[in-house]
């Protein structure tokens, strides 16, 4: 496999990358802050013992989305397989408050997300197919009181992406939604872990498999499947009454 | 509740921090913050590695790393870490801080004996590196140094070529706790790895039965079948309720055991299994129901001599306590930190139910006893020594608190344990 990991250098997409490299396959670290980047590709060349390249690539900056996949393309000598990590998450409350802040996260995980992922799918496509794997939520499985704003665009990216896959899977172009509910990384610290809180090594091992096998949609840790599946059969004046 | 900061970028975090933590596997207040509301950075996302040399075995990587993952990266590929403590749920910058020592103390020494280098943020606020060269004081004063010298950022440490993946377990059930002491010296000639389990809970003659496990890594012609790392684990999912652990289950559970320990056997076993017994188990100390338990771990100074070894045995059988399980172990290294563990002698780890008081009161007989015989506690597993009596056992504190004031003259490198213990302001 060669793979583009955007956002390999921070929690679930820097343990898929991990778990990548570590059994073999040729990885490309894609994401922001290059003193980061930089660390993370040199911890995968460490495990996979062999170089591993590195370029910015900014969700705000759609500029940057043209240049970087043809670095990876070159580094890498051809790419098969594109994963998509980045987003900002922010609290609902923030997001209320702060309308810049609002603005990025809309363009960052909705629009620019779905730019990228046309850009890939036209590169995908253009050598016979491949694998775009994209973190969506299960934020946007329900409208719900703690996630109303940034569900909104991970329920527009899920259906995107369940789209994309009915249209191209017949031309070899394999998408994966992957649902991740409460991890453990960066992104999450500071909140109060629920049950069935996951671990990011356990979820990039579910996504390393979920893209080997092809599976167009997998919710992380495995028991959000039935959360969700409840959640999603609860009338509106319960949704309106409980906090979650 | 503490204000804890998460991140991949160990040096921001650690800018506004009076401590470090990493697994929290520490069983006393040595990861806790020393007030409430203190800023502290957790170093599990930082676990990058950042070089490994294939000729000589330094691996160097941040503070993070956790020794599982070191386990499935570099297991495989014929090395390992030279010591290696009870879980694999720890940070390397934790088994640095602790200095954590395993079944091989009395050939390996402590994990500190194999660190090269270590890069800090000082309380200060400097990042500077050191090693037995560079800045020696700090150091040692970091290996076994609780955290309260710096924050540890980075570490390199040597690692070792193993032959295979499997280790080659003998095990030998032994009634009598003076035939223990001896097996135990006995076997550390022969094999790398030692360590005894004992039933202090049986009555009369059955009082210290219990099994000695020894073991090596398995030769390449022994290791027949391929290891797996992908262990199934479970999770306990509720706190055991408090009615069930009473000394008479405890009983039964520990006599299960040692039937179970049947005979002597040898031959292939897994190393998860040998080293890390508990981990397959999430959560296990939810076991022992919402109170949960202490530990409590010694070092009992005996040359040639197992007398005192013999008579803390008899303390341990006085006490209001039930003393669930001891773990003994063989130690034939000082540690080379500045407040390191290890002395020359045998160490005890016992799991004491907690009690309001009786807990207490039993820790403190247990101190006294170390006091008298030139012993030392395990500050990692400890939660309710006295100041005094660590200060009765350990002259070194003294001058381990002058250096850590040298490198953080405002005193703002702290933790509970350092409230509780050395006397810094909470």
């Amino acid at each position: 496999m060669r793979a583009a990991v955007l956002g390999a250098s921070q929690g679930m997409g820097r343990a898929v990358a991990r778990r990548l490299a570590q059994r073999g396959d040729q990885v490309f670290v894609l994401g922001i802050e290059p003193e980061q980047l930089e660390k993370s590709a040199k911890d995968l060349e460490v495990i996979s013992g062999q170089p591993v390249g590195w370029v910015e690539c900014d969700l705000l900056r759609p500029e940057t989305f043209g240049p970087a996949l043809d670095r990876a393309e070159e580094a890498l000598g051809g790419l098969d397989t594109v994963v998509i990590t980045a987003a900002i998450f922010a609290s609902q409350e923030r997001l209320e408050e702060d309308t810049e802040l609002l603005r990025n996260m809309l363009l960052a995980n909705f629009t620019n997300t779905v730019l990228l992922c046309e850009e890939v799918r036209r590169r995908l496509l253009a050598r016979g197919g491949g694998t775009l794997c994209v973190f969506s939520s299960v934020a946007g499985d329900r409208g719900r009181k703690p996630v109303v704003l940034y569900g909104a665009t991970k329920g527009g990216l899920s259906k995107y992406l369940e789209g994309l896959d009915h249209r191209f899977r017949s031309q070899g172009l394999v998408t994966i939604c992957v649902k991740p509910g409460f991890v453990k990384t960066g992104m999450t610290a500071g909140l109060k872990p629920p049950p069935f809180a996951g671990e990011p090594e356990d979820v990039a091992r579910r996504v390393v498999r979920a893209i080997d096998r092809g599976k167009p949609l997998i919710y992380v840790p495995p028991p959000w499947r039935f959360v969700m599946m409840i959640i999603r059969c609860l009338p509106r004046f319960v949704m309106r009454r409980i906090k979650f | 509740m503490a204000d804890e900061r998460l991140s991949e970028n160990l040096e921001r975090i650690t800018r506004e921090a009076t401590l470090t933590r990493g697994l929290g596997r520490s069983y006393g207040d040595a990861s806790l913050p020393h007030a409430s509301g203190a800023r502290i950075a957790n170093s599990v996302l930082a676990n990058r590695l950042i070089s490994f040399n294939l000729e000589t075995g330094a691996l160097r990587a941040e503070a993070g790393l956790s020794l599982q993952s070191l386990k499935e990266i570099f297991l495989p590929r014929g090395w390992f870490t030279p010591v290696t403590p009870g879980t694999q749920f720890v940070t390397l910058g934790g088994m640095v801080a602790s200095d954590v020592h395993g079944k091989n103390q009395h050939v390996e020494g402590d994990f500190g004996h194999h660190v090269r280098w270590i890069r800090l943020r000082l309380g200060s606020g400097e990042i500077v590196e050191c090693s037995e060269t560079v800045e020696p004081e700090l150091f040692f004063a970091t290996i076994g140094g609780m955290g309260l010298t710096g924050h540890i950022l980075e570490v390199e440490i040597q690692m070792q070529r193993v032959e295979s993946p499997w280790i080659w377990q003998r095990r030998e059930r032994i009634h009598d706790v003076a035939i223990t002491l001896r097996r135990l010296r006995e076997a550390g000639e022969q094999w790398p790895f030692t360590v005894a389990w004992l039933d202090l809970l049986a009555d009369g003659r059955d009082f210290g039965r219990g099994a000695l496990m020894c073991g090596r890594w398995a030769t390449r012609a022994e290791a027949t079948k391929p290891l797996s790392l992908q262990v199934k684990r479970r999770a306990v999912p509720v706190d055991v309720p408090g009615i069930v652990l009473n000394r008479r289950a405890m009983r039964l559970f520990n006599a299960v055991q040692f039937k179970w320990s049947q005979r002597d056997s040898e031959g292939l076993e897994h190393p998860e299994t040998f080293f890390y017994p508990l981990d397959k188990l999430l959560d296990w100390n939810r076991m022992y129901g919402k109170w949960g338990f202490i530990q409590h771990q010694a070092v009992i100074p005996c040359d040639d001599s197992i007398e005192p070894a013999l008579q803390y045995f008899d303390l341990i059988r006085t006490l209001e306590v039930p003393v669930y399980l001891c773990v003994l172990k063989d130690c034939a290294h000082e540690g080379r930190g500045t407040i390191s563990f290890p002395l020359q002698g045998y160490t005890f780890a016992l799991d004491l139910p907690f009690r309001p008081d009786a807990t207490q009161r039993a820790v403190d007989r247990l101190n006294e006893f170390v006091i008298e015989n030139g012993g030392r506690i395990y500050l990692t597993k400890d939660g309710h020594t006295r100041a005094e009596h660590l200060r009765a056992m350990d002259p070194r504190l003294d001058g381990f608190n002058e250096l850590r004031r040298r490198w953080d003259p405002e005193g703002r490198i702290r933790s509970a344990l350092s409230v509780r213990l050395l006397g810094d302001t909470p």
